[in-house]
């Protein structure tokens, strides 16, 4: 340990660390351009200049790069600091005034304008970038070139890279946010951005990021798939910028097992998705949005800020078209039963922020099903929403023009429309049928998980202690959704606060008189109920088969295999099922 | 032969192809009447036993319905019928019995309109086999 005096404070350092480090570690803040937590010190934009008092003698230097050692008394904030920074942040004003980065810094630094001849400049010639592909990302595409005031920042012979791998962290960390280093410069490659999927493909993300604002626990995740470290093994920014030291890439995944006595499955839906259909022109046209996305877009937390704009411009013609995946003959039959009413409204806060918009909506039957909803739909109606009235077999086709696209629906005249919204229908999730084998549950025919009983039993599964929920089992809204939930969370504290289990009366039974104790019944139980016992019969100890009537669940099969009918299956004896048979044989039609 | 009806009795498992025939039902299915349902918890149940007692109490065919292969809700019985059946069936050949009276089919609890199909067919098959007589020893 390392005591250093900075600003009269005493703060304790490790050897090897720089003034810089342990004044932030301190909370002591000193201005940087060119200082990055992850990279190397160099010390280019000497705007972190402190006043070091050593052995008697005074010096000024950069902080990043001066290591910390005994009886070093720091002022980072004395007179002749400030009016150095000063200078300086006026020379970089000089080199770069168009860099709102330069400005803000020059301005907290007390300068507004410079003395000296301005130039038009955007790069500092700090080397972050240079750094950044070097040091982290293990490439080193880019490089300093020249000397003097030809100095500058090229990849070699100036010409494309073949090794740039278009990150974009060269980009990411210049100080001036001017991008001097543009990636169509260094490599023929195409960027490939990283969509964000709670955003619906609107925004990019990270390859570190927290999937949600609401999410639940709220902590970044890695994205495997696209994160430099995973891909090529170098980068970990991400581990030095943390402070409470949390990223750990050696975590793997991890499999926990639970006992538990009772699941409720509730794995939702996926979202049709629309360039199955191409008529719709959904990824052709920018102007073609999903019902989803447009929830994000005038969401106040979503990536417009609620602000309804698509190509930069706000709408004036809207056009909503229903049942996109839904009541298909050819596809998904079924209604998806939300989507009428999150058009109705989308439809209501679209007139909302525009009262002057056209807006449409092409239906084939409006389902105002629920509580409330059928007077909902007339006032939005009211709110001059033109609903037009369209059969599902009729074609349809969104075409594009210059100024945006046409809707042609047959029977009704073409549209010019400025966005288009396809209320997309819901579908089962694309893993619904592996999830349906690992629980042993059934699919219905329409793919979602099927129910016990359509009207009596619309929660239960045929599998005892596993309940639905939600849209897994068929579309649903969200007052049906919560009922359903409640009702499964019911259904399992029943289970729940049982001291003991109820298990059906249909489970088998060993005649002991007649087993011979061969076995084969134990081979043929799927659930291991069936061991062999020793008894005593008449004086010889004999080996006889037992049932274990709790994991017995009462399939029969052991009484099928017996040789000798020394097993009963209760309720399905093999004197019961004969009769039926004999009754059933003699009958005449 | 015009007006001949076969017999057949069914035995249907309780979780995919009973439920499967309840669909059929409850959605107003039409499917020939000539099937007779013993309901049993599984196909695994189903003994050579009952099959041959089906035929010898003048059923003309046995169906014999369950999940299809995975889809068990006891895991495994309805391969250990498939087995049953197979075996079964070289032995109806070798009685003088045609095989094809016995059936094994797979319906699960959402294919109504398959159970209603297989009926349908299998009675029009049975319905060119013509009726089942038997040589029984008394």
């Amino acid at each position: 340990m390392i005591k250093v005096i900075i600003d009269g404070q005493e703060i304790e350092a490790e050897e090897g660390q720089t003034l810089l480090q342990v004044a932030q570690s301190a909370g002591i803040y000193i201005p940087t351009l060119c200082y990055h937590k992850a990279l190397s010190p160099y010390g280019s934009c000497r705007l972190c200049v402190v006043e070091i008092e050593h052995n008697d003698r005074i010096l000024y230097h950069t902080s990043c790069q001066f290591p910390v050692m005994e009886n070093l008394i720091v002022k980072t904030n004395t007179e002749r600091v400030i009016q150095g920074r000063k200078i300086i942040a006026e020379l970089l004003l000089a080199r770069c005034p168009d860099s709102e980065k330069i400005q803000e810094m020059a301005k907290e630094l007390g300068v507004v304008e410079t003395r000296f001849k301005k130039k038009d400049e955007d790069c500092i010639l700090c080397g972050l970038c240079v750094r950044i592909c070097q040091e982290r990302m293990g490439v080193h595409t880019i490089d300093f070139i020249n000397r003097g005031i030809k100095r500058d920042i090229q990849p070699p012979f100036g010409k494309y890279s073949d090794i740039c791998r278009v990150c974009g962290a060269c980009a990411s960390v210049c100080p001036t946010g001017a991008r001097v280093v543009e990636l169509t410069e260094l490599s023929q490659k195409e960027p490939r951005p990283i969509f964000s999927d709670f955003e619906e493909g609107l925004t990019q993300r990270t390859a570190i990021y927290t999937p949600f604002p609401q999410a639940v626990p709220k902590i970044p995740v890695i994205d495997r798939n696209n994160c430099s470290h995973f891909l090529l093994g170098e980068c970990q920014i991400c581990v030095e910028v943390c402070e409470a030291k949390a990223i750990n890439h050696e975590q793997e995944d991890e499999i926990i097992e639970l006992e538990v006595g009772s699941i409720v499955v509730a794995t939702g839906f996926d979202n049709f998705d629309p360039t199955e259909k191409p008529e719709y022109g959904y990824k052709e046209f920018k102007n073609v949005i999903t019902g989803l996305q447009f929830e994000r877009l005038v969401n106040a937390s979503g990536p417009t800020q609620g602000h309804l704009e698509i190509n930069g411009k706000e709408p004036e013609k809207i056009v909503f078209i229903q049942c996109v995946g839904s009541r298909d003959k050819d596809g998904h039959e079924y209604c998806s039963r939300v989507c009428c009413m999150y058009t109705a409204k989308q439809a209501h806060m679209v007139r909302d922020k525009f009262p002057d918009a056209k807006i449409t909506v092409y239906n084939t039957d409006v389902r105002a099903f629920g509580k409330g909803y059928e007077e909902f739909y007339n006032r939005v109606q009211d709110e001059n929403v033109e609903y037009l009235r369209r059969e599902l077999d009729d074609p349809i086709q969104v075409v594009g023009n210059e100024e945006g696209v046409i809707v042609k629906a047959e029977g009704h005249p073409d549209i010019h429309a400025d966005l288009v919204v396809l209320a997309t229908g819901l579908i089962p999730r694309e893993d619904t049928k592996e999830l349906s084998r690992l629980l042993n549950i059934n699919l219905s025919e329409d793919g979602y998980y099927l129910e016990a009983h359509p009207k009596l039993r619309p929660i239960d599964t045929f599998t005892d202690g596993i309940f639905l929920a939600g849209c897994c089992q068929s579309p649903k809204d969200i007052p049906d959704t919560v009922a359903q939930a409640s009702s499964a969370a019911s259904r399992v504290s029943n289970i729940l606060s049982q001291k003991e289990l109820e298990i059906e009366a249909t489970v088998a039974k060993v005649d002991e008189s007649l087993c011979r104790g061969c076995g084969l019944c134990i081979e043929s139980c799927p659930y291991t109920a069936i061991e062999l016992i020793s008894i005593d019969r008449t004086g010889n100890k004999v080996e006889v088969a037992y049932v274990n009537e709790a994991l017995c669940k009462g399939c029969g099969t052991c009484a099928a295999a017996c040789l000798n009918g020394a097993i009963h299956h209760l309720g399905y004896t093999d004197n019961q099922i004969l009769a039926q048979i004999q009754a059933l044989g003699d009958e005449e039609i | 032969m015009e007006d001949y009806e076969p017999n057949i009795i069914g035995f249907l498992c309780n979780w995919c192809s009973y439920a499967g025939a309840d669909l059929a039902g409850t959605s107003r299915i039409k499917y020939p009447p000539n099937i007779k349902i013993i309901r049993v918890m599984c196909t695994g149940r189903v003994e050579p036993v009952f099959i041959l007692e089906s035929i010898k109490s003048g059923a003309d065919g046995v169906l014999i319905s369950g999940c299809h292969f995975g889809e068990c809700h006891y895991k495994s019985g309805n391969y250990k019928a498939n087995r049953r059946v197979k075996l079964i069936k070289k032995f109806l050949e070798q009685m003088g019995i045609n095989p094809n009276r016995v059936k094994f089919e797979f319906v699960s609890a959402s294919e109504g309109n398959k159970f209603a199909s297989i009926v349908t067919e299998f009675v029009e098959e049975l319905k060119e086999l013509g009726p089942l007589t038997l040589n029984l020893i008394q």
